[in-house]
């Protein structure tokens, strides 16, 4: 994901930082893995149904055979110290990854109907929710996101 | 615990069987794939024995650790599902058993809810202007923000079994920092991790 907004967002500006932090609420509240969403998404967009095909495959592909790959291997070095070593230095990376994408799309909260404030109020009402409470997602999303919507509906015209 | 192992029979019921399920979790994984990750378990380790506990573990940690999105994990599953039926025959018949239940799991997994984002999107873009569009496009954010913050808080809270708890957590400080403030490819980042995390210095 942290890929999926650097590619799209900052490098190739196929999409504003609104836009990705738009469709990716959207792609995380449909079933379905988030990424495949947004492809889905993003494709049907700009090429309708050959679009869709082709960005979910293109997302999808090349990394099913990296994992099978990696997969085949780590069943064979699983014990070597260095490999488990590895591992947990990527994990570390990812997790730095997709900390920096949520500063990345926090501002898009600049832009929204709603103040600044009140947009970091419910955002850090949600992180606490998850990390700290430790509440199913069924929960946070209808307290959290209905909030946000009643708000922005109330300051919205039609 | 460890449940014993009853391999799929590769026969038609089989197969079947194992769409279907992977065809009906697929419209429950609000939330994303890995939100599916227990049900998963339940049926395929301790109810169906398709695989083991630690096959299961392991493919969630290489497709956490490996790039590309979490639903990878799906894929390393059904991989281990088809090695498992084809047990103890390790040649090019278990790998195209492999693949074909690699592919079973992830097309089933994949196909009903891209079609309900297809057509969701869809509608969505026809109702653009609707106030009730915008309002849930735009009030939606602050959960999206919050919510991302918090994987990458969990994904750097988990447990990593290093040396010194606080390198892991000094190496995702500046991972972030470096993707947040610059422009660097992030394979030399990973890249990066991995060749510290080798070195036993993370």
């Amino acid at each position: 994901m942290a890929v999926v907004q650097r590619e799209l967002v900052d490098r190739r500006r196929w999409m504003t930082p609104e836009e990705f932090a738009q469709d990716w609420a959207v792609a995380q509240i449909l079933p379905g893995p988030n990424v495949v969403n947004l492809s889905i998404m993003f494709g049907e967009r700009h090429f309708g149904l050959r679009g869709a095909f082709a960005a979910t495959a293109g997302m999808l592909i090349a990394p099913t055979l990296l994992v099978l790959a990696v997969g085949s291997l780590y069943l064979q070095w699983a014990d070597h110290p260095a490999v488990s070593g590895a591992l947990r230095g990527m994990g570390a990376v990812a997790a730095g990854l997709v900390l920096a994408t949520g500063l990345k799309l926090s501002t898009a909260l600049h832009k929204h109907p709603l103040p600044l404030w009140l947009g970091w109020l419910l955002a850090v009402g949600a992180f606490a929710m998850v990390v700290f409470l430790q509440w199913p997602l069924w929960w946070v999303l209808p307290i959290i996101g209905g909030i946000g919507c009643g708000l922005t509906w109330m300051r919205t015209v039609s | 615990m460890n449940p014993a192992l009853t391999p799929l029979t590769l026969d038609a019921a089989s197969w079947l069987h194992l769409i279907a399920y992977f065809l009906s979790l697929s419209l429950l994984s609000v939330g994303g794939a890995m939100a599916t990750a227990p049900e998963m378990y339940r049926h395929t380790v301790e109810q169906q024995g398709w695989l083991s506990a630690h096959q299961f573990s392991d493919s969630i940690a290489i497709a956490q650790a490996a790039p590309g999105p979490n639903i990878m994990y799906v894929a390393l599953l059904g991989w281990n599902i088809g090695l498992n039926a084809m047990a103890p025959y390790t040649g090019w018949s278990a790998w195209l058993a492999a693949l074909a239940a690699c592919l079973a799991c992830m097309l089933s997994m994949l196909l009903p809810s891209s079609l309900l984002t297809w057509s969701s999107t869809r509608w969505m873009r026809r109702n653009h202007a609707l106030r009730s569009v915008r309002a849930f496009r735009w009030g939606m954010m602050p959960l999206v923000v919050g919510m991302v913050l918090a994987t990458g808080w969990i994904l750097a809270a988990r447990d990593t079994g290093a040396t010194h708890a606080w390198a892991p957590w000094l190496l995702t400080a500046l991972a972030t920092l470096i993707v947040w403030k610059t422009r660097l490819h992030l394979l030399w980042l990973l890249a990066a991790g991995a060749l510290l995390g080798a070195l036993g210095w993370v």
